[in-house]
Protein backbone atom coordinates (compact mmCIF):
# COMPACT_ATOMS: atom_id res chain seq x y z
CA UNK A 1 0.00 0.00 0.00
CA UNK A 2 2.36 2.77 -1.41
CA UNK A 3 -0.43 5.17 -0.63
CA UNK A 4 -0.60 4.74 2.73
CA UNK A 5 3.03 4.24 3.12
CA UNK A 6 3.09 8.02 1.43
CA UNK A 7 0.46 9.57 3.71
CA UNK A 8 2.86 7.99 6.69
CA UNK A 9 6.08 9.15 5.65
CA UNK A 10 4.50 12.80 5.06
CA UNK A 11 2.91 12.73 8.69
CA UNK A 12 6.70 12.13 10.03
CA UNK A 13 8.08 14.20 8.12
CA UNK A 14 5.11 16.70 9.46
CA UNK A 15 5.54 15.98 12.44
CA UNK A 16 9.83 16.80 12.56
CA UNK A 17 9.20 20.08 10.86
CA UNK A 18 6.29 21.10 13.62
CA UNK A 19 8.98 20.16 16.03
CA UNK A 20 11.23 22.07 14.22
CA UNK A 21 9.14 24.84 13.90
CA UNK A 22 8.60 24.54 18.52
CA UNK A 23 12.02 24.62 19.37
CA UNK A 24 13.21 27.95 16.97
CA UNK A 25 9.97 29.65 18.48
CA UNK A 26 10.73 28.57 21.97
CA UNK A 27 15.13 28.93 21.38
CA UNK A 28 15.00 32.61 20.53
CA UNK A 29 14.60 33.83 23.74
CA UNK A 30 15.82 37.20 23.47
CA UNK A 31 12.69 38.15 21.62
CA UNK A 32 9.31 40.24 22.70
CA UNK A 33 5.78 40.16 22.52
CA UNK A 34 3.79 43.57 22.12
CA UNK A 35 0.19 43.50 22.46
CA UNK A 36 -0.22 47.09 20.62
CA UNK A 37 -2.69 49.31 19.81
CA UNK A 38 -3.56 49.30 15.85
CA UNK A 39 -2.40 53.18 15.40
CA UNK A 40 1.09 52.83 16.01
CA UNK A 41 1.58 49.65 13.40
CA UNK A 42 -0.67 50.43 10.65
CA UNK A 43 1.04 54.05 10.70
CA UNK A 44 4.47 52.43 10.35
CA UNK A 45 5.99 53.71 13.30
CA UNK A 46 7.23 50.41 14.48
CA UNK A 47 8.77 49.54 10.79
CA UNK A 48 11.33 52.43 12.20
CA UNK A 49 11.72 51.97 15.28
CA UNK A 50 12.49 48.67 15.71
CA UNK A 51 15.31 48.08 13.99
CA UNK A 52 16.93 51.08 16.14
CA UNK A 53 15.95 49.31 19.18
CA UNK A 54 17.15 45.96 17.70
CA UNK A 55 20.55 47.70 16.70
CA UNK A 56 20.89 49.26 19.87
CA UNK A 57 19.88 45.65 22.35
CA UNK A 58 19.82 42.45 20.08
CA UNK A 59 16.26 41.91 21.02
CA UNK A 60 13.83 41.37 18.52
CA UNK A 61 9.97 42.28 19.19
CA UNK A 62 7.00 40.63 17.84
CA UNK A 63 3.93 43.40 17.73
CA UNK A 64 0.41 41.79 17.94
CA UNK A 65 -1.55 44.72 16.75
CA UNK A 66 -5.20 44.47 17.89
CA UNK A 67 -7.62 47.17 19.20
CA UNK A 68 -6.75 48.32 23.07
CA UNK A 69 -9.81 46.51 24.65
CA UNK A 70 -8.19 43.53 22.90
CA UNK A 71 -4.49 44.07 23.55
CA UNK A 72 -5.73 44.38 27.52
CA UNK A 73 -7.40 41.14 27.31
CA UNK A 74 -4.54 39.13 25.48
CA UNK A 75 -2.08 41.09 27.74
CA UNK A 76 -4.54 39.97 31.19
CA UNK A 77 -4.17 36.46 29.71
CA UNK A 78 -0.33 36.82 29.78
CA UNK A 79 -0.13 36.55 26.01
CA UNK A 80 2.27 39.56 25.90
CA UNK A 81 5.28 41.00 27.15
CA UNK A 82 4.41 44.65 26.73
CA UNK A 83 1.22 46.82 26.74
CA UNK A 84 1.36 49.61 24.50
CA UNK A 85 -1.94 50.92 24.14
CA UNK A 86 -3.97 54.48 24.85
CA UNK A 87 -6.51 54.26 27.25
CA UNK A 88 -4.74 55.80 30.23
CA UNK A 89 -7.87 54.16 32.98
CA UNK A 90 -7.78 50.93 31.54
CA UNK A 91 -4.43 50.73 31.18
CA UNK A 92 -4.26 51.82 35.60
CA UNK A 93 -6.23 49.29 35.96
CA UNK A 94 -4.60 46.82 34.31
CA UNK A 95 -1.54 48.08 37.03
CA UNK A 96 -3.53 48.23 40.04
CA UNK A 97 -4.98 44.75 39.52
CA UNK A 98 -1.84 43.44 39.43
CA UNK A 99 -1.16 42.44 35.45
CA UNK A 100 1.47 45.75 35.17
CA UNK A 101 4.44 46.96 36.30
CA UNK A 102 4.17 50.25 35.91
CA UNK A 103 2.57 52.28 32.97
CA UNK A 104 4.68 55.46 31.38
CA UNK A 105 3.10 57.87 29.45
CA UNK A 106 5.32 57.25 26.42
CA UNK A 107 3.84 59.71 23.60
CA UNK A 108 0.89 61.49 22.20
CA UNK A 109 -1.19 62.95 19.47
CA UNK A 110 -4.80 63.80 19.52
CA UNK A 111 -7.80 62.70 17.47
CA UNK A 112 -9.64 64.17 14.85
CA UNK A 113 -12.78 64.40 13.21
CA UNK A 114 -13.18 63.45 9.46
CA UNK A 115 -16.04 63.53 6.86
CA UNK A 116 -16.97 64.01 3.83
CA UNK A 117 -16.48 67.83 2.02
CA UNK A 118 -20.74 68.03 1.57
CA UNK A 119 -20.51 67.98 5.31
CA UNK A 120 -24.62 68.03 6.03
CA UNK A 121 -24.34 68.15 9.66
CA UNK A 122 -21.89 71.75 9.09
CA UNK A 123 -19.41 70.64 11.88
CA UNK A 124 -16.60 71.99 9.72
CA UNK A 125 -15.16 74.61 12.24
CA UNK A 126 -16.47 73.74 14.85
CA UNK A 127 -14.27 74.29 18.06
CA UNK A 128 -15.33 71.44 20.09
CA UNK A 129 -15.76 67.80 20.36
CA UNK A 130 -19.36 68.33 21.98
CA UNK A 131 -20.50 71.03 19.60
CA UNK A 132 -19.76 68.90 17.00
CA UNK A 133 -21.17 65.32 17.83
CA UNK A 134 -23.96 67.73 19.27
CA UNK A 135 -24.34 68.81 15.66
CA UNK A 136 -23.96 65.09 14.07
CA UNK A 137 -26.53 63.85 16.70
CA UNK A 138 -29.36 66.75 15.97
CA UNK A 139 -29.32 66.59 11.81
CA UNK A 140 -28.88 62.86 12.37
CA UNK A 141 -26.05 62.74 9.91
CA UNK A 142 -24.09 59.15 9.81
CA UNK A 143 -21.82 58.45 12.10
CA UNK A 144 -19.26 55.62 11.96
CA UNK A 145 -18.42 54.32 15.59
CA UNK A 146 -15.40 51.96 16.40
CA UNK A 147 -18.10 49.93 18.29
CA UNK A 148 -15.49 47.32 19.56
CA UNK A 149 -13.66 48.59 22.92
CA UNK A 150 -11.04 49.93 21.83
CA UNK A 151 -8.94 53.57 22.89
CA UNK A 152 -10.48 55.47 20.28
CA UNK A 153 -14.15 53.68 20.95
CA UNK A 154 -13.51 54.30 24.88
CA UNK A 155 -12.27 57.92 23.87
CA UNK A 156 -15.50 58.41 21.66
CA UNK A 157 -18.22 57.29 24.19
CA UNK A 158 -16.60 59.96 27.17
CA UNK A 159 -16.86 62.86 24.18
CA UNK A 160 -20.66 61.47 23.87
CA UNK A 161 -21.07 61.24 27.77
CA UNK A 162 -19.37 65.16 27.60
CA UNK A 163 -21.92 66.26 25.26
CA UNK A 164 -25.14 64.94 27.04
CA UNK A 165 -26.22 62.43 24.23
CA UNK A 166 -26.37 58.80 24.41
CA UNK A 167 -26.02 57.84 20.86
CA UNK A 168 -26.97 54.23 21.58
CA UNK A 169 -30.78 54.18 21.05
CA UNK A 170 -29.93 55.66 17.68
CA UNK A 171 -27.45 52.38 16.64
CA UNK A 172 -28.31 51.50 13.34
CA UNK A 173 -29.84 54.22 12.51
CA UNK A 174 -27.88 57.01 12.20
CA UNK A 175 -25.19 55.95 14.51
CA UNK A 176 -23.62 52.88 13.08
CA UNK A 177 -21.45 50.66 15.46
CA UNK A 178 -18.76 49.15 12.87
CA UNK A 179 -17.26 46.97 15.38
CA UNK A 180 -13.88 46.73 13.81
CA UNK A 181 -10.64 48.61 13.63
CA UNK A 182 -10.00 52.16 12.62
CA UNK A 183 -8.72 51.73 9.06
CA UNK A 184 -11.65 49.42 8.55
CA UNK A 185 -14.46 52.05 10.35
CA UNK A 186 -12.84 54.99 7.93
CA UNK A 187 -13.23 52.56 4.87
CA UNK A 188 -16.93 52.39 5.78
CA UNK A 189 -17.32 55.57 6.64
CA UNK A 190 -15.59 56.44 3.33
CA UNK A 191 -17.70 54.23 1.76
CA UNK A 192 -21.28 55.66 3.77
CA UNK A 193 -19.85 59.30 3.17
CA UNK A 194 -20.25 59.19 6.95
CA UNK A 195 -18.82 60.85 9.75
CA UNK A 196 -16.03 59.25 12.00
CA UNK A 197 -13.29 60.15 14.52
CA UNK A 198 -10.00 58.57 14.14
CA UNK A 199 -6.26 59.38 15.98
CA UNK A 200 -4.55 61.79 13.81
CA UNK A 201 -1.62 59.08 13.02
CA UNK A 202 -3.98 56.27 11.21
CA UNK A 203 -5.63 59.00 9.24
CA UNK A 204 -2.06 60.74 8.30
CA UNK A 205 -0.94 57.45 7.00
CA UNK A 206 -4.44 56.19 5.71
CA UNK A 207 -4.32 55.75 1.69
CA UNK A 208 -8.16 54.93 0.93
CA UNK A 209 -9.64 58.86 1.74
CA UNK A 210 -10.94 59.92 -1.29
CA UNK A 211 -12.37 63.17 -1.23
CA UNK A 212 -12.88 63.08 2.98
CA UNK A 213 -10.85 65.76 5.25
CA UNK A 214 -9.99 66.32 8.66
CA UNK A 215 -13.27 68.40 9.20
CA UNK A 216 -12.56 69.30 13.80
CA UNK A 217 -9.63 69.17 15.03
CA UNK A 218 -7.64 71.26 18.37
CA UNK A 219 -10.22 70.69 21.01
CA UNK A 220 -8.17 69.84 24.33
CA UNK A 221 -10.77 66.71 24.69
CA UNK A 222 -9.35 65.41 21.74
CA UNK A 223 -6.06 64.69 23.32
CA UNK A 224 -4.42 61.42 22.69
CA UNK A 225 -1.93 59.62 25.29
CA UNK A 226 -0.18 56.48 24.43
CA UNK A 227 1.35 54.40 27.70
CA UNK A 228 3.90 52.03 27.70
CA UNK A 229 3.30 49.21 30.27
CA UNK A 230 5.68 45.95 31.08
CA UNK A 231 3.44 43.11 32.15
CA UNK A 232 4.58 41.81 35.67
CA UNK A 233 5.87 38.51 36.39
CA UNK A 234 3.84 38.24 39.54
CA UNK A 235 0.44 37.56 37.48
CA UNK A 236 2.32 36.10 34.46
CA UNK A 237 5.46 33.91 35.43
CA UNK A 238 5.88 33.19 31.80
CA UNK A 239 6.94 37.45 30.51
CA UNK A 240 10.05 38.10 29.78
CA UNK A 241 9.86 41.43 32.57
CA UNK A 242 13.92 41.81 32.50
CA UNK A 243 13.59 42.50 27.98
CA UNK A 244 9.82 44.39 28.68
CA UNK A 245 11.82 46.64 31.06
CA UNK A 246 14.40 47.24 28.52
CA UNK A 247 12.42 48.45 25.59
CA UNK A 248 9.95 50.73 27.70
CA UNK A 249 12.95 52.03 28.94
CA UNK A 250 14.59 52.46 25.55
CA UNK A 251 11.20 54.02 23.84
CA UNK A 252 11.29 56.80 27.35
CA UNK A 253 14.79 57.37 26.76
CA UNK A 254 16.59 59.99 24.45
CA UNK A 255 17.12 57.47 21.70
CA UNK A 256 13.66 55.98 21.86
CA UNK A 257 11.90 59.60 22.47
CA UNK A 258 13.58 61.04 19.30
CA UNK A 259 12.96 58.23 16.84
CA UNK A 260 9.05 58.33 17.66
CA UNK A 261 9.66 62.43 17.21
CA UNK A 262 11.48 62.03 13.88
CA UNK A 263 9.28 59.78 11.83
CA UNK A 264 7.04 61.37 9.57
CA UNK A 265 4.60 60.59 6.63
CA UNK A 266 3.62 62.89 4.31
CA UNK A 267 6.11 65.26 5.66
CA UNK A 268 4.15 65.69 9.31
CA UNK A 269 4.94 64.36 12.66
CA UNK A 270 2.50 61.36 13.65
CA UNK A 271 3.58 60.97 17.10
CA UNK A 272 4.76 63.72 20.09
CA UNK A 273 6.93 62.34 22.57
CA UNK A 274 6.15 63.17 26.09
CA UNK A 275 7.84 60.51 28.64
CA UNK A 276 9.51 61.45 31.44
CA UNK A 277 13.10 61.01 30.77
CA UNK A 278 15.68 60.90 33.70
CA UNK B 1 -12.35 50.61 -10.40
CA UNK B 2 -9.31 52.54 -10.77
CA UNK B 3 -8.19 50.15 -7.53
CA UNK B 4 -8.52 47.06 -9.48
CA UNK B 5 -6.16 47.94 -12.59
CA UNK B 6 -3.57 49.73 -10.63
CA UNK B 7 -3.77 46.31 -8.46
CA UNK B 8 -2.52 44.72 -11.37
CA UNK B 9 0.07 46.15 -12.53
CA UNK B 10 1.14 46.11 -8.14
CA UNK B 11 1.00 42.29 -8.45
CA UNK B 12 2.76 42.06 -11.81
CA UNK B 13 5.23 44.67 -9.80
CA UNK B 14 5.44 42.52 -6.86
CA UNK B 15 6.17 39.38 -8.18
CA UNK B 16 8.33 40.35 -10.96
CA UNK B 17 10.40 42.17 -8.46
CA UNK B 18 10.78 39.10 -6.31
CA UNK B 19 10.00 41.14 -3.51
CA UNK B 20 11.85 39.17 -0.52
CA UNK B 21 9.09 40.47 2.21
CA UNK B 22 6.47 38.70 -0.14
CA UNK B 23 8.30 35.43 -0.83
CA UNK B 24 8.69 34.79 2.73
CA UNK B 25 5.19 35.75 2.72
CA UNK B 26 4.10 33.15 0.49
CA UNK B 27 6.22 30.64 1.61
CA UNK B 28 4.58 30.60 5.36
CA UNK B 29 1.28 30.61 4.17
CA UNK B 30 2.26 27.44 1.76
CA UNK B 31 4.28 26.00 4.05
CA UNK B 32 1.19 26.50 7.10
CA UNK B 33 -1.67 25.39 4.84
CA UNK B 34 0.28 22.35 3.38
CA UNK B 35 1.42 21.14 7.02
CA UNK B 36 -2.41 21.44 7.95
CA UNK B 37 -4.10 19.58 4.90
CA UNK B 38 -1.48 16.73 5.54
CA UNK B 39 -2.45 17.03 9.36
CA UNK B 40 -6.11 16.96 7.97
CA UNK B 41 -5.34 14.27 5.89
CA UNK B 42 -4.31 11.77 8.05
CA UNK B 43 -6.83 11.85 10.57
CA UNK B 44 -10.08 12.91 8.14
CA UNK B 45 -9.36 9.72 5.29
CA UNK B 46 -8.90 7.02 8.09
CA UNK B 47 -12.21 8.90 9.80
CA UNK B 48 -14.16 8.60 6.60
CA UNK B 49 -13.31 5.54 5.71
CA UNK B 50 -14.40 4.14 8.88
CA UNK B 51 -17.55 6.34 8.49
CA UNK B 52 -18.07 4.73 4.75
CA UNK B 53 -17.95 1.21 5.56
CA UNK B 54 -19.35 1.28 9.32
CA UNK B 55 -22.92 0.55 10.22
CA UNK B 56 -23.94 1.59 13.62
CA UNK B 57 -26.59 3.01 15.65
CA UNK B 58 -26.38 6.73 15.16
CA UNK B 59 -25.02 7.05 12.40
CA UNK B 60 -26.96 9.31 10.42
CA UNK B 61 -26.54 11.61 13.74
CA UNK B 62 -22.83 11.35 13.38
CA UNK B 63 -22.79 12.40 9.64
CA UNK B 64 -24.80 15.04 10.24
CA UNK B 65 -22.66 16.51 12.63
CA UNK B 66 -20.08 16.14 10.76
CA UNK B 67 -21.34 17.25 7.59
CA UNK B 68 -22.52 20.51 9.62
CA UNK B 69 -18.34 20.74 10.92
CA UNK B 70 -18.10 22.01 7.55
CA UNK B 71 -19.36 25.09 7.94
CA UNK B 72 -16.99 26.06 11.07
CA UNK B 73 -16.99 29.63 11.20
CA UNK B 74 -12.67 30.50 10.71
CA UNK B 75 -13.12 33.00 13.60
CA UNK B 76 -14.48 30.68 16.00
CA UNK B 77 -11.84 27.64 15.72
CA UNK B 78 -9.27 30.68 16.21
CA UNK B 79 -10.85 31.42 19.15
CA UNK B 80 -10.79 27.92 20.97
CA UNK B 81 -7.46 27.51 19.75
CA UNK B 82 -6.68 31.01 21.24
CA UNK B 83 -8.06 30.04 24.34
CA UNK B 84 -6.56 26.53 24.55
CA UNK B 85 -2.74 28.34 23.45
CA UNK B 86 -2.67 31.58 25.76
CA UNK B 87 -1.02 31.51 28.43
CA UNK B 88 -3.93 31.38 30.72
CA UNK B 89 -4.94 28.42 28.80
CA UNK B 90 -4.78 24.35 29.46
CA UNK B 91 -2.25 24.97 26.96
CA UNK B 92 -0.50 27.20 27.54
CA UNK B 93 3.26 26.10 29.37
CA UNK B 94 3.36 25.05 25.43
CA UNK B 95 4.11 28.29 24.66
CA UNK B 96 2.57 27.78 20.93
CA UNK B 97 0.91 30.84 20.60
CA UNK B 98 1.31 33.34 17.85
CA UNK B 99 3.67 30.52 15.95
CA UNK B 100 3.37 29.30 12.81
CA UNK B 101 2.74 26.23 14.54
CA UNK B 102 -0.31 27.59 16.34
CA UNK B 103 -1.80 28.58 13.05
CA UNK B 104 -1.21 24.89 11.39
CA UNK B 105 -3.46 23.53 14.30
CA UNK B 106 -5.98 25.90 13.67
CA UNK B 107 -6.40 25.39 10.29
CA UNK B 108 -5.88 21.50 10.65
CA UNK B 109 -9.00 21.64 12.92
CA UNK B 110 -11.13 23.95 10.56
CA UNK B 111 -10.30 21.65 7.31
CA UNK B 112 -10.50 17.89 8.65
CA UNK B 113 -14.11 18.27 8.99
CA UNK B 114 -14.44 18.41 5.21
CA UNK B 115 -12.13 16.06 4.73
CA UNK B 116 -13.23 13.65 6.51
CA UNK B 117 -16.72 14.44 4.88
CA UNK B 118 -16.43 14.30 1.37
CA UNK B 119 -14.14 11.27 1.59
CA UNK B 120 -16.50 9.33 3.57
CA UNK B 121 -18.89 10.67 0.66
CA UNK B 122 -16.66 9.17 -2.22
CA UNK B 123 -15.47 5.99 -0.05
CA UNK B 124 -19.35 5.15 0.45
CA UNK B 125 -20.48 5.63 -2.87
CA UNK B 126 -17.42 3.12 -3.89
CA UNK B 127 -17.98 0.87 -1.24
CA UNK B 128 -21.48 0.36 -2.84
CA UNK B 129 -19.59 -0.80 -5.44
CA UNK B 130 -17.61 -2.89 -4.24
CA UNK B 131 -19.76 -4.60 -1.57
CA UNK B 132 -20.93 -7.56 -2.76
CA UNK B 133 -16.91 -8.40 -3.88
CA UNK B 134 -15.83 -7.54 -0.78
CA UNK B 135 -18.20 -10.25 0.81
CA UNK B 136 -17.63 -12.94 -1.99
CA UNK B 137 -13.76 -12.76 -0.37
CA UNK B 138 -14.95 -11.64 2.98
CA UNK B 139 -12.34 -9.25 2.68
CA UNK B 140 -11.67 -7.63 6.18
CA UNK B 141 -12.29 -4.16 7.56
CA UNK B 142 -8.97 -2.56 7.92
CA UNK B 143 -7.92 -4.17 4.01
CA UNK B 144 -11.63 -2.61 2.33
CA UNK B 145 -11.07 0.68 3.86
CA UNK B 146 -7.12 0.19 2.14
CA UNK B 147 -8.30 -0.87 -1.06
CA UNK B 148 -11.36 1.80 -0.94
CA UNK B 149 -8.94 4.88 -0.63
CA UNK B 150 -6.84 3.82 -2.84
CA UNK B 151 -9.10 3.18 -5.79
CA UNK B 152 -10.74 6.50 -5.18
CA UNK B 153 -6.79 8.31 -4.96
CA UNK B 154 -8.00 10.68 -8.03
CA UNK B 155 -11.25 11.46 -6.24
CA UNK B 156 -9.66 12.02 -2.83
CA UNK B 157 -6.83 14.46 -4.43
CA UNK B 158 -9.79 16.98 -5.11
CA UNK B 159 -11.04 16.80 -1.65
CA UNK B 160 -7.36 17.79 -0.46
CA UNK B 161 -7.61 20.54 -2.89
CA UNK B 162 -10.67 21.49 -1.26
CA UNK B 163 -9.41 21.39 1.88
CA UNK B 164 -6.24 23.01 0.83
CA UNK B 165 -8.28 26.07 -0.84
CA UNK B 166 -10.38 26.43 2.38
CA UNK B 167 -7.28 26.22 4.40
CA UNK B 168 -4.92 29.11 2.23
CA UNK B 169 -7.96 31.49 1.93
CA UNK B 170 -9.02 31.81 5.54
CA UNK B 171 -7.88 34.85 7.35
CA UNK B 172 -9.96 34.29 10.79
CA UNK B 173 -8.41 31.81 12.88
CA UNK B 174 -5.09 32.71 11.36
CA UNK B 175 -5.15 36.12 12.30
CA UNK B 176 -5.94 35.53 16.14
CA UNK B 177 -3.65 32.36 16.99
CA UNK B 178 -0.82 33.96 14.89
CA UNK B 179 -1.27 37.53 15.86
CA UNK B 180 0.03 38.36 11.74
CA UNK B 181 3.66 39.26 13.15
CA UNK B 182 6.03 40.58 10.71
CA UNK B 183 8.65 37.82 9.41
CA UNK B 184 7.07 35.22 11.82
CA UNK B 185 3.06 34.79 11.52
CA UNK B 186 2.21 36.90 8.58
CA UNK B 187 0.29 35.19 6.09
CA UNK B 188 -1.49 35.90 2.73
CA UNK B 189 -4.91 36.61 4.22
CA UNK B 190 -3.48 38.32 6.64
CA UNK B 191 -1.17 40.26 5.05
CA UNK B 192 -4.34 41.83 2.89
CA UNK B 193 -6.40 42.14 5.92
CA UNK B 194 -3.44 44.56 7.07
CA UNK B 195 -2.87 46.54 4.13
CA UNK B 196 -6.84 46.76 3.98
CA UNK B 197 -6.81 48.80 6.84
CA UNK B 198 -4.01 50.83 5.88
CA UNK B 199 -6.69 52.01 3.36
CA UNK B 200 -3.84 50.87 0.98
CA UNK B 201 -6.96 49.01 -1.33
CA UNK B 202 -4.99 48.37 -4.67
CA UNK B 203 -1.81 46.87 -2.50
CA UNK B 204 -4.16 44.30 -1.15
CA UNK B 205 -5.97 43.57 -4.01
CA UNK B 206 -2.69 43.03 -5.83
CA UNK B 207 -1.72 40.31 -3.16
CA UNK B 208 -4.84 38.94 -3.37
CA UNK B 209 -4.19 38.31 -7.62
CA UNK B 210 -1.35 36.50 -6.01
CA UNK B 211 -3.15 34.43 -4.01
CA UNK B 212 -5.03 33.30 -6.73
CA UNK B 213 -2.00 32.61 -9.01
CA UNK B 214 -0.42 30.68 -5.95
CA UNK B 215 -3.79 28.29 -5.90
CA UNK B 216 -3.71 28.70 -9.70
CA UNK B 217 -0.05 26.91 -9.75
CA UNK B 218 -0.90 24.25 -6.97
CA UNK B 219 -4.14 22.99 -8.50
CA UNK B 220 -2.31 22.97 -12.00
CA UNK B 221 0.58 20.97 -10.08
CA UNK B 222 -1.89 18.25 -8.73
CA UNK B 223 -3.76 17.96 -11.94
CA UNK B 224 -0.46 17.97 -13.84
CA UNK B 225 0.23 15.01 -11.43
CA UNK B 226 -3.16 13.08 -11.87
CA UNK B 227 -2.72 12.81 -15.63
CA UNK B 228 0.44 11.30 -15.73
CA UNK B 229 -0.35 8.98 -12.75
CA UNK B 230 -3.25 8.35 -14.66
CA UNK B 231 -1.50 7.79 -17.48
CA UNK B 232 1.00 5.42 -16.01
CA UNK B 233 -2.04 3.47 -14.58
CA UNK B 234 -3.94 2.55 -17.63
CA UNK B 235 -0.72 1.99 -20.24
Amino acid sequence: MTFIRALATSAIIAAAITTTLVAIASANDRSIIVQSTTSTKNSGLYNVLLPQFKKATGITVHIVAVGTGQAIRNARNCDGDVLLVHAKGAEQKFVTDGFGTKRHDLMYNDFVFVGPPSDSAKITGSKSASDTLKKIATSKAIFASRGDDSGTHKKERTLWQAAGIDPTPSSGKWYRETGSGMGATLNIAVGMGAYAMTDRATWIAFKNKRDFKVLVEGDKALFNQYGITAVSAKKCPSVKTKLAETFSAWLRSKSGQSAIAAYKRNGQQLFFPNAVTN
Amino acid sequence: MQDVSSAFWIAFGLVAGLDADLLEIIALSLRVSLFALVISCLIGLPVGAVLAIARFRGRSAVLIALNALMGLPPVVVGLIVYLHLSRAGPLGWLNLLYTPTAMIIAQAILITPIIAALSRQILEDLHTEYAEQFRSLSVPAHTMMQALIWDARFSLLTVALAGFGRAIAEVGAVIIVGGNIDHLTRVMTTAIALETSKGDLPLALALGIVLLVIALTVNGLVMALRMTAGRQAYA
